[in-house]
């Protein structure tokens, strides 16, 4: 196997030898005949492809349907460095939340002077509109995908929170699922954590999540539809859940009960709970975009009325913001008198003048990224950059300083990969999916994405990335 | 069940059944082109009637004016821009499947998805000689789906909106091929028992693979009284007025519930008219008024059904109330 220097290797440690946690995959790797490998991932690809696990990629000229690249070497967390990271990702939720309701209510982190009224409230993302309205459990972002990355054996950081609609599980529950059929007997070799049942308790947090006095309530997934990116996903989670899967056409609003029902066969049935997969520009055309044939005339109404929860709810994008990500550690002491168990990566705001100079001058060294921008897209990595590009995106950052934030380039750690050399390790992240309804749970694992390219340090799947099996070990 | 999904599933029946009868009335056309035809302006008049049938007689002459074999045979198979072409019929099959495959089976998907894909292909290297070829090759794929169907779906209340896609869109296409075809054979009736006759009545009833059922039932000359006994009232043709109403009405017996009460009453009335029907009162009436009436009442009940289960209405009406309530 080959060596890299310069970052975390996650199969060796820095004298060559295996570490621990990996031995006893390591071991059954070596005695594997030669060409076993390559053949189980043509054979996994083929059975992604016929499943039609796939995304479509926006702004592409074939715009079609494409696979994910699925890595079938597995990456490995402990259960004493996974409990670590449960805890930290728990404790971070929980602040955003309080964050979150803070703002729409009383605003005392304001009052505290701990976050300027200018950075909460004339953020474009933040809904005026969602002032005094109460939700159930005081919960905002009820699925929460935080994206952590590992430059040490307990160093990890958190590179962004997605409070919106953040995609991915069914990769995660998709992947499992391949390697059980594909290495049965490297689960009988380990006793790795299950996280199948995701479906029943994303279930179980969206029933904890309706509104009051609904006993039995009926829960949908609405998505914008089958040319949307992750309509595989909606479809997966909807199915899995054993909920119906509707469009914005599908929903209606009656308007004297400020109630909402979704049209079938049978007559009107009243919906209580909606896992939206529709972002909160498309919601309601009478409440927000008024062009929006995705969402649902009426539907904010009904929610601020209490009749319906939105799940996530309106208004968390002010929290996920890139420039408010800055903040969270202080989130975190303001609203639960805790230290952060998860650091931030130390960040540079561009509306900063003093800030602004700094990163211009080491554009090469940085990672600059839009503060509302998401999916990879519109970011720069400074050290694999031509200066063609740095000088382009050095004119971006110009017309609108404020839209940007930069950090270091971090040394992203290193997960053994099957590549055309054989395995090699190459670098990766991890979303984990954080669910808070009654209480906060999380399945141990996540999903991990990996930069196939050697050196890239870019891991979306819009870019080139691709996923793995994600383990916890039980002890 | 949602109702844009049962909208979706009845629909994506209905395309392919469309998709199969487009087929066979063109492949009739064709063979009827072959055979010496004892009248004027022979071209125009003959191919003028797929045209009638499928009701895309206006798009056809504003494009290309004067019917013609060729052009009438692109137009209806495979011209992107006639929207009740085969290979539009199938691309909207393959988008009503798209969007409801939650509620279909893969082994349904794949054969409409792969259908599609064939028909892309077809297209590119099609010519005047693969066109027979090219309508054996709809109808199979028309029997694969249905048999595809009938051997993978649960037996629930999805089966039961594609089977009344199927069987409305059939009653719909048998309606129109007797009420077209039997009016341009009737003058050759003079001519009973004759070689032109026996080809000409013969073609019509292949159209709907009726022949061999002819000759078994009847065992006799064909006369236009019995083939319009044959496609109206006999329940044991499958493709018959009355065999399509059979299942219409079991379909929606099988959806029930609250909605659709006058759906399934309409049903039943067309189907109690064909149950105890005879073809000596259907002839009484006129066979071209009977049928612009049986057209006429399975649209309106092809509306009702809309109505009651498939359409998004955004308001509450008093019977919505009283049932939510």
């Amino acid at each position: 196997m080959q060596q890299h220097s310069g970052f975390f290797n996650e199969l060796h440690d820095t004298d060559g030898a295996v570490r621990e946690i990996y031995r006893s995959y390591a071991a059954w790797l070596d005695a594997l005949p030669e060409g076993i490998l390559e053949r189980k991932s043509a054979e996994a690809e083929l059975l992604f492809r016929r499943l039609g696990i796939t995304f479509a990629v926006y702004g592409q000229a074939d715009g079609g349907e494409r696979l994910i690249p699925f890595d079938i070497v597995p990456r490995i967390f402990g259960a004493e460095e996974w409990r670590r990271l449960e805890q930290g990702l728990k404790q971070r939720v929980r602040a955003l939340n309080a964050f979150l309701h803070d703002i729409y209510h009383d605003q005392e982190i304001i009052k505290a002077g701990i976050i300027s009224a200018h950075q909460v409230l004339d953020n474009a993302m933040y809904r005026p509109e969602m002032r005094g309205v109460e939700l159930p459990n005081r919960v905002y972002a009820h699925i929460a995908g935080i994206d952590l990355v590992r430059v040490e054996q307990n160093d990890f950081y958190v590179l962004e929170d997605n409070l919106r609609t953040p995609s991915g599980v069914s990769y995660m529950l998709e992947n499992r699922k391949s390697m059980m059929r594909l290495f049965p007997e490297l689960f009988a070799l380990h006793a790795v954590e299950p996280v199948e049942h995701y479906p029943q308790m994303l279930l179980d947090t969206l029933r904890e999540s309706a509104p009051l006095n609904i006993v039995e309530p009926v829960i949908v997934v609405l998505t914008p539809g089958a040319y949307n990116s992750a309509y595989f996903e909606h479809a997966f989670l909807a199915s899995q859940m054993g909920v119906e899967l509707v469009e914005g056409q599908d929903l209606f609003v009656d308007r004297k009960s400020n109630r909402v029902y979704m049209h079938t066969t049978e007559g009107p049935q009243q919906v209580h709970v909606i896992y939206r997969r529709v972002d909160d520009d498309f919601l309601d055309p009478l409440a927000f975009r008024q062009d929006s044939m995705l969402g649902v005339p009426g539907l904010f109404e009904a929610y601020r009325s209490g009749n319906v929860t939105l799940a996530n709810g309106v208004g968390t994008g002010v929290a996920d913001d890139k420039s408010t990500y800055l903040f969270v550690p202080d989130m975190i002491q303001f609203y639960l008198g805790e230290q952060p168990i998860l650091s931030n990566v130390p960040t540079w705001r561009l509306s900063e003048p003093g800030e602004l100079k700094y990163v211009l001058e080491h554009l090469p060294e940085l990672v600059v990224k839009e503060v509302q921008g998401s999916g990879g897209y519109g970011m720069l990595v400074g050290p694999t950059s031509t200066k063609e590009e740095i000088e382009a995106y050095r004119q971006r950052i110009l017309s609108g300083p404020e839209h940007f934030i930069a950090q270091p380039t971090l040394a992203l750690s290193g997960c053994p990969t099957l590549v055309e050399a054989g395995v090699a390790p190459r670098h990766v992240d991890l979303r984990p999916f954080v669910l808070s309804g009654k209480q906060i749970r999380l399945v141990p694992g996540g999903l991990t994405r990996v930069a196939l390219k050697e050196g890239s340090l870019v891991v979306n799947s819009s870019q080139g990335g691709g996923t793995k099996d994600t383990w916890v070990l039980e002890e | 069940m949602l109702s844009r999904t049962a909208e979706n599933l009845f629909w994506m029946a209905r395309h392919i059944e469309r998709a199969e009868n487009t087929a066979r009335i063109l492949d009739v056309a064709h063979r009827s082109s072959l055979l010496p035809l004892d009248m004027e302006g022979t071209e125009a008049y003959l191919w003028y009637a797929p045209l009638n049938i499928t009701g895309c007689a206006v798009g056809y002459e504003e494009k290309f004016g004067l019917a013609r074999a060729n052009a009438v045979t692109h137009y209806m198979a495979l011209e992107p821009d006639n929207p009740s072409s085969i290979y539009n019929c199938l691309r909207q099959a393959r988008e009503n499947a798209r969007s409801v495959r939650g509620a279909i089976t893969s082994e349904m998907w794949e054969v409409i998805n792969s259908t599609w894909l064939e028909v892309n292909r077809l297209a590119r290297t099609m010519n005047e000689e693969r066109y027979t070829d090219f309508f054996e090759w709809v109808k199979e794929r028309s029997h694969l789906f249905r048999g595809v169907t009938l051997g993978t779906i649960l037996k629930d209340i999805a089966l039961s909106f594609i089977r009344l896609g199927t069987f409305l869109e059939r009653a719909d296409n048998t309606a129109r091929i007797l009420d077209v075809k039997y009016h341009i054979l009737l003058p050759s009736v003079a001519d009973v028992g004759g070689a032109a006759d026996y080809y000409q009545w013969g073609s019509l009833l292949k159209s709907v693979s009726a022949f061999e059922a002819y000759k078994t039932i009847y065992r006799d000359v064909i006369s236009p009284l019995r083939v319009a006994e044959l496609f109206i009232l006999r329940d044991d043709m499958p493709r018959s007025l009355h065999a399509c109403m059979n299942e219409v009405e079991t379909a929606l017996m099988h959806i029930n519930g609250s909605s659709g009460r006058e759906a399934r009453r309409l049903a039943g009335e067309i189907h109690a008219d064909l149950h105890f029907g005879r073809i000596e009162n259907v002839y009484a009436r006129g066979l071209h008024e009977y049928l612009t009436e049986f057209l006429e009442s399975i649209d309106l009940l092809g509306r009702e059904i809309r109505d009651a289960y498939l359409s998004r209405r955004d308001y509450m009406s008093m019977a919505d109330l009283r049932q939510v309530a």
